[in-house]
């Protein structure tokens, strides 16, 4: 498709019931889908002559522990040909199971690893899901809104088992998170976006 | 009577030196042909992503020059950019030439050392005592700029950190004279080099197409025969008003691959020289006293810029609501930011796409049926830094 506006025109014509919401921003199209119909999608605009999506960037999954589908899945997608890219997202609750693009893009396969490692999302027919970023053994996800910064083991050398052993931290001094909220109004967008906001609710 | 042998595990690395840094790649050999190769990665994991999360945008920006700590500068204009565009603030031309022609400097950095460790890799040992020598002259130009060899921590949301001290715009001109004669000193040890060719020509094949459904990017695609630049295609800052060639390899094996990075590093010095001489005196970050620090010399006279100044080293400026990818054509591949802000002074979300990792990923499909002595050759090609690869 020439133009993003085109492009979304075809998105939504050919795909009309499994795409829920579309929009155009900072030059890229932003797709919401529904869980379910992340592969038809996917093969969708990879193989269509007019949008060729042949590349697959990055999966990553935001956070947001306050929601009862806590967990947005974000796919980037590429178009060499056409120069585009879209970033396809979706939203799941804490246990769900999504299927694994391994079998369309194989590059998926260390995205979705690190996906599992860092959020304790699970793939369904993905080769091989083990963690791939933290350590052997390792307990928990990090990334999650919830994980602590400091985690919750450290590790040192002990001389007397002389092997390296985990402890729970230990700080000398807590992390501190310093709240800054104050009544200063930042620069002028800011502060129309805001009144906005206070609007709306 | 045939005897049954069984194939044989090998630990490669994570302490070897042909594998750039904390690799542990698992190897099943067979004799001596690869079967199969599992990388481990993570060895050098540190959470710059969660450790983003907690801190301002302006406390943000070292960090990314941790990544691909041999092309520091490409990173951070990544995360800058993404900043920007969500504020939609307006660079000054001299900070946009000043970013491009460090991002270029950072290319060379990278593809010196990638070039010259890729001939030690194979036998060659003067190529990087040469290269190191003018490492070391360009890694002087980012510490009289920013005070530090490797660490910028140079670029900001609205220009850069400051602006480049008196002379130092004449030694880079001076270095992009004599540099083009070290490229083809290089190029004669290496390009015809009989050894240097066995090693390289015609090991780790990568078919365009492959080179797509990999997700490669940077010269590992274009020595495939793809010709993607997101310099060209999509470019930022003022790559448009510049003139530079994209060159691309026919086979996409290691040696295209050399070829693609030397080329590129004259297309680099190309692109230095320009911007030396569009470059104006004039500002080096945006006006918005709510973005960029107010000078020293205001902040004495004027009580607004002194509260901007407070509230920007405490609480940092806030970022409105929005989600954004930015990618930029760092030496190695796409470098992408996904940035999610909240509107409060700390990003919500940042995703560092790194070119490396899905380089090292492919490394199972790349060097399957070649022979043991072909994985440092291979892994040098890929161009791979821990820093980026494992974040």
């Amino acid at each position: 498709m020439k133009t993003l506006i085109d492009l979304e025109k075809k998105i939504n014509s050919e795909l009309a019931t499994k795409i829920n919401t579309t929009s155009i921003k900072h030059n890229q199209i932003y797709i919401e889908i529904d869980k379910e119909d992340l592969i038809d999608v996917t093969l969708f605009v990879k193989t269509n002559k007019d949008m060729k999506f042949r590349q697959l960037i990055d999966i990553t999954v935001v956070d947001y522990p306050e929601q009862v589908q806590r967990f947005k899945v974000v796919y980037l997608f590429l178009s060499h040909e056409f120069n585009q890219r879209i970033i396809l997202s979706y939203f799941i609750t804490e246990n769900e199971v999504i299927s694994s693009l391994t079998s369309i893009f194989p590059s998926a396969n260390w995205m979705e690893r690190e996906v599992f490692d860092m959020y304790g999302v699970n793939f369904k027919d993905h080769p091989d899901l083990r963690r791939i970023l933290t350590d052997y053994g390792f307990e928990g996800h990090p990334l999650r809104k919830d994980f602590p910064l400091t985690g919750h083991t450290e590790v040192r050398y002990n001389e007397e088992q002389k092997k390296v052993i985990k402890e729970p931290v230990k700080l000398e001094q807590n992390y501190r998170n310093f709240d800054y909220e104050s009544p200063w109004e930042g620069t002028k967008y800011i502060k129309e976006q805001t009144d906005e906001n206070d609007k709306k609710n | 009577m045939t005897k049954k042998i069984k194939n044989l595990n090998l630990n490669f690395g994570p302490q070897h030196p042909a594998a750039h840094g904390v690799l542990r790649l698992i190897l099943e050999l067979d004799g001596e042909v690869v079967e199969k190769a599992d990388p481990h990665i993570g060895l050098l994991h540190r959470g710059t992503e969660k450790l983003i999360e907690n801190k301002t945008y302006m406390q943000a920006v070292p960090y990314f020059d941790r990544l691909d700590y041999v092309a520091p500068m490409n990173q951070e204009h990544a995360f800058a950019l993404a900043i920007e565009k969500i504020l939609k603030i307006e660079v000054p031309i001299r900070a946009q030439l000043i970013r491009v022609m460090f991002c270029e400097i950072g290319r060379i950095l990278s593809h010196i050392l990638n070039v010259t460790t890729q001939a030690l890799d194979v036998g060659a040992l003067t190529p990087s005592l040469w290269g190191f020598e003018e490492r070391e002259t360009l890694m002087t130009f980012y510490e009289r700029a920013s005070g530090s060899r490797l660490h910028a921590n140079y670029f900001r949301a609205g220009g850069v950190h400051q602006d480049l001290p008196a002379g130092l715009e004449d030694d880079i001109a001076k270095f992009c004279d004599n540099f083009p004669k070290i490229i083809n000193d290089l190029e004669n040890l290496l390009t015809d080099n009989r050894i240097f060719k066995q090693r390289n020509v015609d090991i780790g094949i990568v078919t365009k197409d492959d080179a797509l459904d990999y997700s490669f990017s940077g010269v590992m695609i274009r020595g495939s025969g793809v010709p993607w630049d997101i310099r060209k295609s999509q470019p930022y800052d003022c790559y448009e008003q510049l003139e530079f060639k994209v060159p691309v390899g026919k086979n996409g094996d290691c040696y295209d691959r050399y070829l693609c990075r030397i080329e590129e590093m004259r297309e680099s010095v190309s692109i230095i020289k320009q911007c030396l001489s569009k470059m104006e005196k004039g500002p080096v970050k945006s006006f918005d006293g709510k973005i960029t620090p107010p000078s020293k010399k205001e902040i004495k006279q004027s009580m607004e810029a002194l509260i901007h100044h407070f509230k920007l080293f405490t609480e940092g400026y806030r970022v409105p609501k929005d989600e954004i990818y930015t990618a930029v054509e760092a030496p190695k591949g796409e470098f992408g930011v996904y940035l999610i802000s909240d509107g409060s002074s700390k990003p919500y979300k940042c995703k560092i796409r790194a070119p490396g990792f899905s380089h090292l990923q492919s490394m199972d499909y790349l060097i399957k049926g070649h022979m043991l002595a072909d994985v440092p050759a291979v892994l040098g090609s890929l161009d791979i830094v821990f820093g980026e690869v494992d974040r």
